[in-house]
């Protein structure tokens, strides 16, 4: 990966197999947290009754789930059950057709990628929202983490970290060429 | 950091009794993982800020923690903040105050 360029209109890069294989199974891992949360959803009564699509109107257990999909309040917790339930199908719905997107555009045996805007929008959505999935594994909750501390450096934190970091370079190159 | 506040006081306020829909506000909070430079694409491309204003946005985010980064409706903060939270931006709605 040297990194995307704007040629024409489009935003080129080109991935080994093994990189294109990395970010397809981390975006389809968010697509299988998102389409866990979307699953409880079919559980509630009044949901299969009116045939709406309504979410539960409580957070998600998983912490990596809370982060893709907060509160839609920071204090009124009323408010945000009732904006989750109608709101959180749209938001889960957007990320979800950002995953496919990039999923359909990333040639799976590596490869070079030429994204028209629309696509690469989707692109940096869909690393962000493997990248903060990550954040939350790692517990980055501070703009000065620097690493896993204290650990073995051939551990596999150590590993999803430099995946991490792989990954925070993709997306601003990305973004780089796309604001350029 | 300077203030963005204006150097003379409002001479008047308007009662939030009389005023129908008081207005909504969309608010970004920080997070250690988001990128300034991704954060800023974000305000550009769904918020339609101008680049000055969007740097100006992400930097109040990034050094007070949160920044009020549009106004309007509730209808149009809710849809604002999904957006903003489709694309990964820790971002909550308020009654403008």
């Amino acid at each position: 990966m040297r990194g995307f360029s704007r040629r024409f209109g489009r935003f080129s890069a080109s991935f080994t197999a093994t990189e294109a294989t990395v970010i397809a199974d981390l975006v389809d891992q968010v697509r299988q947290l998102l389409a866990g949360r979307r699953a409880e959803s079919g559980a509630d009564p009044l949901a299969r009754i009116t045939g709406m699509n309504l979410a539960p109107s409580t957070q998600p257990r998983d912490p990596a789930l809370v982060r893709l999909l907060p509160n839609f309040s920071a204090d009124d917790p009323e408010l945000s059950a009732a904006l989750r339930t109608l709101r959180e199908p749209d938001v889960i719905e957007m990320k979800d057709s950002a995953a496919v997107a990039l999923l359909d555009s990333l040639p799976r045996g590596g490869g070079s990628v030429h994204l028209d805007e629309q696509v690469a929008q989707a692109w940096v959505s869909a690393i962000n929202d493997v990248r903060l999935a990550i954040g939350v594994r790692l517990n980055i909750t501070d703009d000065e983490y620097e690493g896993p501390s204290g650990l073995d450096p051939s551990g596999d934190e150590m590993a999803i970290f430099a995946t991490y970091r792989w990954l925070s370079a993709v997306q601003d190159s990305l973004v780089s060429a796309m604001i350029g | 950091m300077t203030s963005s506040a204006p150097a003379t006081e409002q001479a008047t306020f308007t009662d939030a009794d009389t005023q129908a829909d008081p207005p909504w506000v969309a608010i970004v909070w920080n997070d250690p993982v988001n990128l300034m430079s991704y954060v800023t694409y974000v305000f550009q491309k769904l918020l339609g800020h101008p680049r000055l204003r969007a740097e100006k946005l992400m930097l109040d985010v990034h050094l007070k923690g949160r920044a009020t980064v549009a106004v309007g409706t509730r209808e149009a903060m809710e849809a604002d903040v999904a957006k903003l939270q489709g694309a990964g931006l820790w971002a909550t709605m308020a009654r403008d105050k």
